[in-house]
């Protein structure tokens, strides 16, 4: 430890209290100490989600890249992805429900780690199960839309009848590597939940467990509301 | 290893009205970024609402469902400040795009 106060050690629980703000920021990045003062695990998952922040990152400026400079129109996404409902063509009816949904579990998962700081375990269990119930269904209308956009609209990586050739490759490529985070957040979800039911974290009495992949969960909510305003109402 | 847990109490326990509050905020800037496309709103209009709405969205779900708001600065600084290479990164390539364009108005014809 150096010699500045950087922390207030109460003697009784043997924690730090660090001291906040700018002084906090100089404090906790010098004196050769613990940088971050969370649990190791949330500090990586916190490390995960921004080297995800990077690959989204990259895959977003690539799509703009390649639309700002195709020398064919780019389809139109509030046409491509339509609906058909009671005889009227319905704009993007699909991908707004796909974002309610997603930010409805986002809801639940965050209820989810209050109950969870609680101490009510049943209770978080079986909100994290809801959020993973909407997760799978983000999933299976995510399935329906490419679906209709492969065998109904004819879009292939390479190519498609309504325009851009590079609207199909940067639509598989980003709305695909989302798709399989939501899969696998619903997996994390699921084995977490029936974990926490089993009391695997009781013995350590902590359920921090639940609000890492609770961070998980947003991040992916986080990506597609991105992916919501660049890709499909740009 | 000395291990440093959050605060025993539960450092990251907020009210749960707050957490309902953001929901309902969520729900009104996604309806209202899908009613720009509804309404074909185009131009700068078009282009500023969508960004206003998503970084409002993402900055609620940053601060308040991932809890950054009350997390240390040492991590907010390590979790926000990287990313400004992405915007470095999107601004080069923006520039970019004019040649791009010319370059394949030139050879993809």
């Amino acid at each position: 430890m150096s010699s500045v106060p950087t922390h207030v050690t109460s003697p009784s629980t043997g924690t730090s209290a660090p001291v906040t703000g700018l002084r906090g920021l100089v404090a906790d990045w010098s004196s050769d100490g613990q940088t971050f003062h969370i649990a190791w695990g949330k500090a990586m998952m916190w490390f995960f989600l921004l080297s995800d922040t990077f690959v989204f990152g990259s895959f977003l400026t690539g799509y703009m890249t390649v639309r700002m400079s195709t020398t064919v129109p780019w389809p139109n996404p509030s046409e491509v992805f339509a609906l058909h409902v009671g005889g009227a063509d319905v704009p993007l009816l699909l991908i707004a429900v796909m974002t309610f949904v997603l930010i409805t579990s986002s809801g639940s998962m965050a209820m989810a780690v209050h109950c969870a700081y609680r101490g009510e375990r049943v209770n978080a269990a079986r909100l994290m199960f809801l959020t993973a119930a909407f997760g799978a269904l983000f999933v299976g209308m995510q399935a329906f839309e490419w679906t209709k956009l492969i065998v109904d609209e004819g879009v292939r990586p390479w190519g498609n009848p309504m325009g851009a050739a590079q609207f199909g490759s940067s639509f598989f490529m980003i709305t695909g590597f989302h798709g399989l985070h939501v899969t696998a957040g619903v997996i994390y979800l699921l084995v977490v939940a029936v974990r926490l039911l089993q009391g695997k974290y009781d013995h350590s009495g902590n359920h921090q467990i639940v609000e890492i992949a609770g961070l998980y969960w947003h991040f992916v909510d986080l990506v597609w509301v991105f992916i919501f305003a660049l890709f499909y109402l740009w | 290893m000395h291990t440093t847990r959050d605060a025993p109490a539960g450092q990251q326990q907020h009210p749960i009205g707050l957490y309902l509050k953001v929901w309902a905020l969520l729900f009104v800037l996604s309806t209202m970024s899908y009613a720009v496309d509804y309404y074909h709103l185009q131009g700068l209009w078009r282009w500023g609402l969508i960004l206003v709405f998503m970084l409002l969205k993402a900055g609620l779900i940053v601060a308040v469902f991932m809890h950054l708001a009350w997390e240390r600065l040492a991590l907010i600084c390590a979790v926000l400040l990287p990313p400004l290479a992405l915007v470095a990164l999107v601004g080069l390539m923006a520039s970019e795009a004019d040649y791009l364009h010319l370059t394949r108005l030139l050879f993809f014809r």
